[in-house]
């Protein structure tokens, strides 16, 4: 199998809010990062990080507002013809968030999985047998079957069965990369260890490259081979997994303190100030500078550039030159 | 010392076309004067109809049977107006959906003075109350000139807080309160409701949530509820620690901690899907589900047994310790 890239250069989208536009929220500020085909590759940020907004550029649902997402070296927003714009759609699939908002609630889960089928290989039409076949192998992938779906409406079934059957559909068209935004926080705690295991195996034995967006720091840590940390629509961090275990950036280092973890209790009070965030950014300097205990005057004057540490790419002052 | 809050084989069904779901099936429950309780269970296994029923019981929900004495008083018993008055001083909530828990369109000033009316107390006093509060939350004094729709998130949680704790009630219940916050102001607000319990503002809490991560935090202990049944209570460093029932020991396992990468380690979550409550598995409800299920689990409810001070409801414990039932 040959390696395919998606590759984001400087990409940022500002939404404008109010009746001429004058509130700007700067969801993604210039974000570059890689997207490559053998590895997971997990994002993880809070509310507001910017996190969704990639992933709705990635599958071409959002046009950004500068910079530029490359497929292979080509530039997504300047396909011409409609055939090679169908062509992203279907190497590039996503998973979304809420599987019952995902699905056509008036249609049996059945049905709509035959007419993606249809949709993207036509040619199957004429054998439904086939079609079956299809459908029923690639049930089997997330842990599925055509029995247990049989002559379901997506209200008929849990939560955790729909998002499988979300990632069935999107594994339908053969894709390269799925985009995974939130899967498993409506699914329950106890099943959502079983969904990313889906992920891992398809990487493993399907050579489908999945993209984990999310917000929990553990099941972030658990299913990656590459992280990227966001705050506020910029990355901050970037490297291995263990970049969570012992991270670089203040930001990581504040999450990894106040996130509630099972092997561990909260000891001391915490040292970073937890003020509101606003909706306005600083307009110049870092953007974690109000929160930062290891602030230094440079922080309030100049951003940060990503510095290289070792394998990983750090966005502070702590970690360059002056 | 006479517990906060005592469930003796508590029912509470929905009545259906179907027949009835057996939403919380013969709880028996103890909350301790000065406790933090952790209430934790899938989603479906009956812990909102638990606590709803105890604040606000409503059609099609229906008390079958049991007691739920709050100190004294069996709220069972009470009359809808009855248990209203003693909501907030005594018995009090934060809603899962705390942020839309306040009206969008009223000041929260215009709210507290509704809440003197029916309290009948002067509206004075009540606002007294909610700015002592206020300062303890953390927020500033004018919140209380301000409209819901102006505070973001973390401010409305907080805001809500202060109302529900205004009144120093006896009995806190906070259903899933952080599930809709950031990370950072997740920690601020158990930390909150822990200070709350410390200052005996709240005398007693029970924090009901799947989320084990955070119930660990501040919990003195941990009751597991399944299926409509409470399967374990223990303390919580025990609990985590040394899971008894299989059921909190596969709710445990399957909530990776840090350091564990797929290369590493392969989790696994808990296999199948809670049953229906509508027919609930005869024997143990959790036999299907089980690992080492036996024949008796699948004909026979496991008696309660209880091992020091932890409580569980399974039959492999049984004779390990005193029989409850």
């Amino acid at each position: 199998m040959t390696g395919h890239t998606i590759k984001l250069e400087e990409v940022t989208k500002i939404f404008t809010l109010g009746i001429l536009g004058r509130n700007k929220i700067v969801a993604v500020d210039r974000a570059s990062f890689e997207i490559r085909t053998g590895e997971i590759l997990s994002i993880l940020g809070e509310s507001g990080s910017g996190k969704s907004t990639i992933a709705r550029m990635v599958l071409r649902l959002l046009r950004p507002s500068s910079g530029r997402i490359l497929f292979d070296g080509r530039d997504i927003w300047r396909m011409k013809r409609w055939s090679e714009i169908k062509e992203y759609y279907r190497r590039v699939q996503g998973v979304f968030q809420d599987p019952y908002s995902s699905f056509n609630p008036r249609r049996k889960i059945l049905d709509l999985l035959f007419d993606t089928v249809y949709n993207t290989f036509p040619e199957m039409k004429k054998n439904r047998e086939e079609a079956l076949k299809y459908i029923d192998e690639t049930l089997a992938k997330v842990g599925l079957s055509i029995e247990a779906l049989k002559d379901k409406y997506p209200h008929q079934v849990s939560g955790g069965q729909l998002q499988r059957a979300a990632i069935a559909r999107a594994l339908l068209p053969k894709p390269i990369f799925i985009i995974a935004d939130e899967p498993v926080s409506m699914v329950d705690a106890s099943t959502r260890i079983d969904i990313l295991n889906i992920f891992i195996d398809l990487k493993e034995q399907e050579g489908v490259s999945p993209v984990v967006i999310g917000h929990d720091y553990s099941l972030a840590y658990y299913v990656s081979d590459r992280i990227i940390v966001l705050y506020r629509g910029q990355i901050v961090e970037e490297g291995a997994p263990e970049v969570l275990e012992d991270p670089l950036h203040p930001y990581t280092k504040m999450l990894k303190e106040s996130v509630p973890m099972i092997d561990r209790k909260w000891s001391k009070k915490l040292e970073y100030s937890l003020g509101e965030i606003t909706i306005t950014r600083r307009r110049k300097g870092c953007i974690f500078a109000d929160r930062c205990p290891y602030k230094k005057p440079v922080c309030e004057e100049r951003e940060p550039p990503l510095f290289q540490v070792g394998k990983e790419r750090v966005k502070c002052w702590l970690y360059g030159e002056k | 010392m006479p517990p906060v809050l005592r469930l003796i084989d508590y029912r509470v069904y929905y009545k259906t076309l179907r027949g009835y779901v057996k939403a919380v099936d013969g709880v028996n429950l103890e909350v301790e004067k000065g406790e933090i309780l952790g209430l934790i269970g899938e989603s479906g296994c009956g812990k909102s109809t638990l606590i709803m029923s105890l604040i606000a019981p409503k059609p099609p929900m229906k008390i079958m049977g049991g007691k739920a004495l709050l100190g004294e008083t069996d709220l069972t018993a009470l009359s809808p107006g009855e248990r209203r008055k003693i909501l907030l001083s005594k018995l009090s909530i934060i809603p899962q959906y705390a942020l839309d828990a306040l009206p969008v369109i009223r000041r929260i000033k215009q709210l507290l003075v509704d809440i003197a009316k029916e309290k009948k107390m002067s509206p004075d006093q009540v606002i007294e109350k909610f700015q002592e509060r206020i300062r303890m939350v953390g927020l500033p004094r004018e919140v209380i000139n301000m409209y819901p729709l102006e505070l973001s998130g973390g401010m409305r949680q907080r805001v809500v807080i202060a109302i529900s704790t205004m009144l120093s009630p006896d009995l806190l219940i906070a259903d899933e309160p952080t599930s809709a916050l950031d990370v950072t102001t997740q920690r601020q607000v158990l930390e909150l409701l822990r200070d709350l319990r410390d200052t005996g503002i709240v005398r007693s809490l029970i924090f009901v949530t799947h989320d084990i991560a955070s119930v660990r935090q501040i919990a003195d202990r941990i009751a597991v509820m399944y299926a409509g049944k409470i399967v374990e209570v223990s303390g919580t460093e025990e609990i985590i620690h040394d899971p008894l029932h299989p059921y909190a020991k596969g709710l445990i396992n399957a909530v990776p901690k840090l350091g564990i990468n797929y290369k590493k380690k392969r989790l696994k979550g808990l296999p199948g899907q809670p049953p229906s409550l509508l027919n609930p598995p005869p024997g143990c409800r959790f036999h299907p589900r089980c690992a080492v299920a036996t024949r008796k689990c699948m004909v026979e409810e496991p008696p309660t047994t209880r091992i020091g001070s932890r409580i569980v409801s399974c039959w492999l414990y049984s004779g390990l310790g005193d029989e409850e039932k």
